[in-house]
């Protein structure tokens, strides 16, 4: 089968890879390029394990192909420590208890990085409402949530 | 977070060091940055990929596969049928004798339930193998199938699973697990009330967000390594070895972080196909539910029948208990016969009751086998127990709080099942519990205590 080239950067770094036509990201990310944070849960875009940010948007990386993201910023939960120091969001979910088996938590923090980006102080609702397409099957929702408000506080005091 | 320390506080030390502190857990920082490997996360050169042929009817007996235009399918590498598997009929519990062996790996002369696996295609690429599986031609005679417990257990009922030659499993106590304690007919005709109620629950599926699955690598020697999710390391391992007819020393299992099991991942599905796989072919082989085989054949939580009839005292005593218990194992035993069997000895709840009389009954029908799932054989049974308590409470006209701690068990009461009662502490959360939730009890259960009666 013919390849096709993809090129973006990933958490910064520039990223080349030749795949196959129709490849998703997700699959182009976790078996080419080998960052395995973006989990495929479902792989019918209802679980949000595989959610990345796309320039600046909340993505779903087993919906896109991998060819629709050239020139693209991609942003992984593996990308958010700078210089081994946790960011805001992550700090929150270690500190919450947000985490039990883990495998929607890259997901969760992803969807959590763009609601506080666009909405740096959100409310209650406003979290509950962009965790939606994120599922939690250990059902830990109220500590992500209390998570994500905690890093949206910690982030204004950062600020302030 | 509160600690109460006036309960049993002769017994209370206060010098821990854990109990009443948070403390972090060991997996979160990797599980916050992504870092945590999961089976999945793992990539070999040349992995194939492993798809099966699925049974379309609920009941039907094979007259013939036809594999021939699937392996001329592109990237097709290796077809797999029962013939292939060294000991192709099993069940999980034969490791601790639990028999007979009821269920095939790959289905060999019929199918007993939809979705039951009949052929394995393992292929360059994940769409190369679900190609071919659409091309593999099965031609089946299509049987009569039941699917309600008490239908399966009728005379003239379609067999299920010949390897039971009944509908049932059998215990070594007969056709259902026993429990005699007392005499429950003289308990009924002394009671001031009786009352009988049926409860019904429905399979379900754990649904975890990370699906079944492993990859296998052989290391060279003879030896594969299996990266798994299974909740049941050695008891997978084990009964991989007797499929394989391999010793456990070429089998090197490599477990850890699960995506969500809730005892959905203790069945020993995935891993010996693959091995099979991996062992036929020299190559790395990937065998991962998607998301529909993780909901539509995955084991899930047995659907249950439940009917109690108590006997009840107007002073609030439950003087006699018979239950009937019905597991629906569907197609194959897995772990039911022991969650129907730990049903029995749970019936008669935290509660002591003189005169008791279980049967619970483990019953095949065509449908997907069920197996564990966070406290089988007892969460549904706690449903109905529980409900029924509320049920008899409001019959003699009493707080239903109150109607648990007269008939709660203590320290020194005899259970049903010839287990005396140690370490009982239902009193003390009833009493929390009344505080908590400011459900006001009498003053003199807030002074009973699970030490002894009277005391």
């Amino acid at each position: 089968m013919a390849k096709v080239p993809v090129q973006f950067t990933l958490n910064g770094a520039e990223k080349a890879e030749f795949i196959d036509s129709g490849t998703t990201l997700l699959n182009a990310l976790r078996d080419k390029i080998g960052d395995t944070s973006p989990k495929g849960g479902c792989h019918q875009g209802t679980c949000g394990a595989c959610s990345v940010i796309i320039d600046g948007e909340l993505r779903l990386s087993c919906l896109t192909l991998a060819e629709t993201c050239n020139g693209a910023a991609i942003t992984t939960t593996s990308g958010l420590s700078e210089g081994g120091v946790l960011h805001p969001l992550q700090r929150a979910f270690l500190d919450a208890f947000a985490t039990q088996c883990g495998f929607c938590t890259p997901g969760m923090i992803m969807a959590a990085k763009v609601l506080l980006d666009h909405t740096p102080s959100p409310s209650r609702e406003d979290v509950v409402e962009a965790l939606s397409g994120n599922i939690c099957r250990c059902t830990g929702y109220e500590p992500i949530i209390q998570a994500v408000l905690t890093a949206a506080r910690s982030n204004s005091q950062h600020a302030a | 977070m509160e600690l109460r320390k006036s309960y049993f506080a002769d017994q209370r030390k206060d010098d821990l060091h854990e109990i009443g502190q948070p403390r972090p857990r060991s997996d979160s920082p990797s599980h916050v940055t992504g870092k945590t490997a999961y089976f999945a996360d793992r990539n070999f050169p040349g992995m194939l990929h492993l798809k099966m042929v699925r049974s379309p009817h609920h009941h039907a007996r094979i007259r013939s596969i036809d594999t021939s235009e699937a392996e001329k399918h592109p990237g097709v590498v290796k077809v797999l049928t029962a013939k292939d598997v060294p000991h192709n009929v099993y069940t999980i519990l034969i490791l601790i004798q639990i028999g007979p062996e009821d269920e095939t790996v790959l289905a060999d002369s019929k199918v007993r339930w939809k979705g039951e696996a009949v052929v394995a295609m393992l292929a360059e690429t994940e769409r190369a193998a679900q190609e071919a599986a659409a091309k593999v031609k099965v031609d089946y005679e299509v049987l009569p199938a039941v699917f309600d417990m008490e239908e399966a257990l009728k005379p003239g009922a379609p067999l299920v699973n010949e390897y039971h030659g009944q509908n049932h499993y059998l215990y070594d106590s007969g056709e259902c697990r026993k429990v005699r304690f007392g005499d429950v007919d003289a308990g009924f005709a002394g009671a001031d009330h009786i009352l009988e109620q049926t409860y019904q629950s429905s399979p379900i599926e754990h649904a975890p967000t990370e699906t079944t699955g492993c990859i296998v690598a052989p290391e060279g020697n003879d030896r594969f390594t299996c990266y798994t999710n299974t909740q049941a390391m050695f008891f997978t391992l084990d009964n991989a070895s007797i499929i394989l007819q391999m010793p456990g020393s070429k089998l090197h299992f490599v477990g850890g972080t699960v995506g969500g099991g809730f005892g959905g991942k203790v069945d020993v599905i995935v891993e010996p196909i693959a091995i099979l796989g991996a062992k036929l072919t020299g190559r790395p082989v990937s065998f991962i539910y998607s998301r529909e085989e993780e909901m539509q054949i995955s084991s899930p939580r047995a659907a249950e029948k439940v009917v109690i009839k108590d006997g009840v005292m107007k002073d609030g005593r439950i003087v006699a208990r018979k239950v009937t218990g019905y597991t629906d194992a569907g197609a194959y035993s897995r772990h039911s016969p022991y969650g129907a069997q730990k049903g029995a000895g749970h019936y008669p709840g935290p509660y002591t009751i003189p005169n008791v009389w279980i049967d619970t009954y483990c019953v095949y029908t065509n449908r997907t086998p069920s197996s564990a799932m966070r406290g089988f054989g007892v969460t549904i049974g706690d449903f109905a127990l529980e409900v029924q308590m509320d049920k008899l409470a409001r019959l003699i006209g009493m707080d239903p709080l109150e109607f648990r701690f007269i008939n709660a068990y203590r320290d020194g009461d005899m259970k049903a099942h010839r287990q005396p009662t140690e370490g009982a502490a239902l009193i003390e959360c009833m009493q929390e519990a009344s505080r908590a939730a400011n459900w006001p009890v009498a003053e003199k259960y807030l002074s009973m205590s699970s030490y002894a009666k009277g005391a």
